[in-house]
């Protein structure tokens, strides 16, 4: 694995240096990493030769550009109307006893994130959550545990 | 099954003819020619604000640049809006190919779709599409290239200044209009932003001609419309309709029956109640909507759905001015302190007057439009709200 200086390195060069490439390295570090360092903001601050203080300040504007560390998988869970009128608090509870933490929390192996997120346009098959860049409809609490115990035993392998 | 009120079309997600076709036909007539059958054919932004479409095109056209953009809006946050997804999975070409007309209309060579970072698993799926529509449009000579790019999970990047800031790199906080973007837009560029739905009927405007769509709709929604429907209905999903239609039809057609509301518009729209289902109509001549309608039976708290978009509003409000991001924070506590007694029901109306600055105020859309909720729902439901 990079690590956060030649990823960002690895970054730049396929964005470029200019402001408008800020967000696709952004991101491309958060896909690895899961969330922006400290380190990871400074770094490209540095190769992308913009003030580390405007680089922190457009990250924490946008709610997946996480600063604070997240789970290798993230689970983002609608609460939205059309969600919230189907059941997603049946869903959100389910998950909090499976992976043993509450919304907002990461397990201690470094796993799972359990987040909120406004709507993410699966209202007509709702509860709807994403698992990273996945979307998982139509959920049953039975449903969201098999769902997430298929990632666990995923990443027992 | 009786025979419905409301017309289906099958226009947006068809795939009969080839989007090809349409290119091919754009690529045949001047810019003064697409711009006049754009005007011709009535059609308004799909997006929810309703602008003509036409119209702007012809005010980027005239806009002096070297160099001009043309944003396709993917941005689709709207509570209770997804048809853009599904438009964009089933007949992204057709999208492609409007972004292609609109920038051969006001001689644009470069193209961003911004894709909201929700559906960042749509480019499994768009990625090679693009890559074999710029072969086409290599085979016709057209310099016109589109990129896309990603959102990060901002409600308020819908906004069309607000994306444009998160394309060039910066916060997404919208900028104060005018300048409008069709003067200077993307990186200070005279740029055309339409939604993804509004590409796609210019895409069928040009395949089907401007006699055939404007048979479709009413005098001031011409054309047909795809509809996002969710909430307490047995047949939730998208539809696409003519627009123009009473409310009282669509619960004919969509509610479970028992609906008591309807919100229009998603979270930003408006709430209507039973008693106005047959005097109002879904359309630019009544409530304008992005595409978003909920429902909502008897069993459910108005309450509880005020308090859910105003939480969402909150959220995502991008707190560059004071109006909304206080405003919207001050509804919400307002509306908990009445509902736990603390503040008497006269309070609702200071809370009503807060909204109606915000609706003059904010400086966007997103802080402007809470009031429409907040006052539909607090005028017809306020003994929900109070008790």
């Amino acid at each position: 694995m990079l690590n956060t200086s030649e990823l960002v390195k690895k970054l730049v060069e396929k964005y470029g240096k200019q402001r408008s490439s800020l967000l696709p390295v952004l991101q491309g570090v958060v896909e690895e990493q899961r969330y922006l360092s400290e380190d990871a903001l400074v770094e490209v601050a540095k190769q992308m030769d913009i003030p580390p203080a405007d680089v922190y300040g457009t990250a924490t504007f946008y709610s997946f550009l996480d600063t604070v560390p997240r789970g290798k998988n993230i689970i983002r869970v609608c609460k939205t109307i059309s969600c919230d009128l189907v059941g997603k608090d049946a869903i959100v509870k389910a998950l909090e006893k499976v992976l043993k933490i509450k919304v907002g929390e990461t397990t201690h192996d470094g796993q799972f994130s359990l987040l909120y997120t406004n709507c993410i346009g699966w209202c007509h098959k709702g509860p709807a959550m994403l698992i990273n860049d996945e979307p998982y409809t139509e959920l049953t609490p039975q449903k969201a545990i098999e769902i997430v115990e298929n990632y666990i035993e995923k990443s027992k392998n | 099954m009786a025979e419905l009120k409301l017309k289906k079309v099958d226009l947006i997600f068809s795939t009969k003819r080839n989007p090809l076709e349409a290119l091919d036909k754009a690529l045949s007539l001047s810019p003064d020619q697409i711009i006049q059958m754009m005007i011709d054919s009535g059609l308004k932004g799909r997006g929810g604000a309703g602008f003509p479409t036409g119209l702007k095109w012809k005010f980027a056209a005239a806009s002096k640049g070297d160099e001009k953009y043309v944003i396709c809006n993917a941005d689709e946050g709207e509570p209770g809006t997804f048809k853009d997804r599904r438009i964009l999975d089933e007949v992204p070409e057709k999208v492609f190919v409007g972004m292609t007309i609109c920038a051969h209309a006001i001689g644009s060579k470069k193209g961003y779709i911004y894709l909201r970072g929700e559906y960042k698993y749509l480019l499994k799926g768009l990625l090679p599409k693009l890559e074999s529509y710029h072969q086409e449009l290599k085979k016709r000579n057209v310099p016109f290239e589109i990129e896309i790019r990603l959102g990060s999970g901002a409600y308020v990047c819908g906004e069309e200044t607000a994306l444009m800031e998160s394309i060039e790199g910066y916060r997404g906080e919208p900028r104060n209009k005018p300048p409008f973007p069709t003067v200077a837009g993307l990186f200070g560029k005279p740029t055309i932003i339409n939604n993804v739905e509004t590409l796609v009927s210019a895409t069928m405007i040009m395949c089907m001609g401007v006699e055939e769509f404007i048979k479709l709709g009413t005098t001031d929604s011409r054309g047909s419309k795809v509809f996002s429907i969710s909430g307490d209905t047995p047949k939730a999903g998208i539809y696409e309709l003519e627009m123009g239609m009473r409310v009282s039809d669509f619960v004919e057609e969509f509610g479970d029956g028992d609906t008591k509301a309807v919100q229009i518009g998603g979270a930003s729209g408006f709430c209507v109640p039973r008693k106005k289902f047959n005097e109002t109509i879904i359309g630019f001549e009544g409530i304008p909507t992005g595409g978003s309608i909920m429902l909502f039976n008897s069993s459910r708290s108005m309450y509880n759905v005020l308090k859910n978009y105003l939480d969402f509003f909150v959220e995502e409000s991008c707190g560059q001015c004071t109006p909304c991001r206080v405003g919207t924070q001050q509804l919400l506590k307002g509306i908990e302190a009445i509902k736990r007694g603390e503040k008497g029901p006269e309070y609702l109306e200071e809370l009503k007057k807060l909204a109606q600055t915000m609706r003059v105020a904010a400086k966007c859309g997103l802080g402007q439009s809470v009031a429409n909720p907040f006052i539909s729902i607090v005028d017809n439901f306020k003994e929900e709200i109070i008790y």
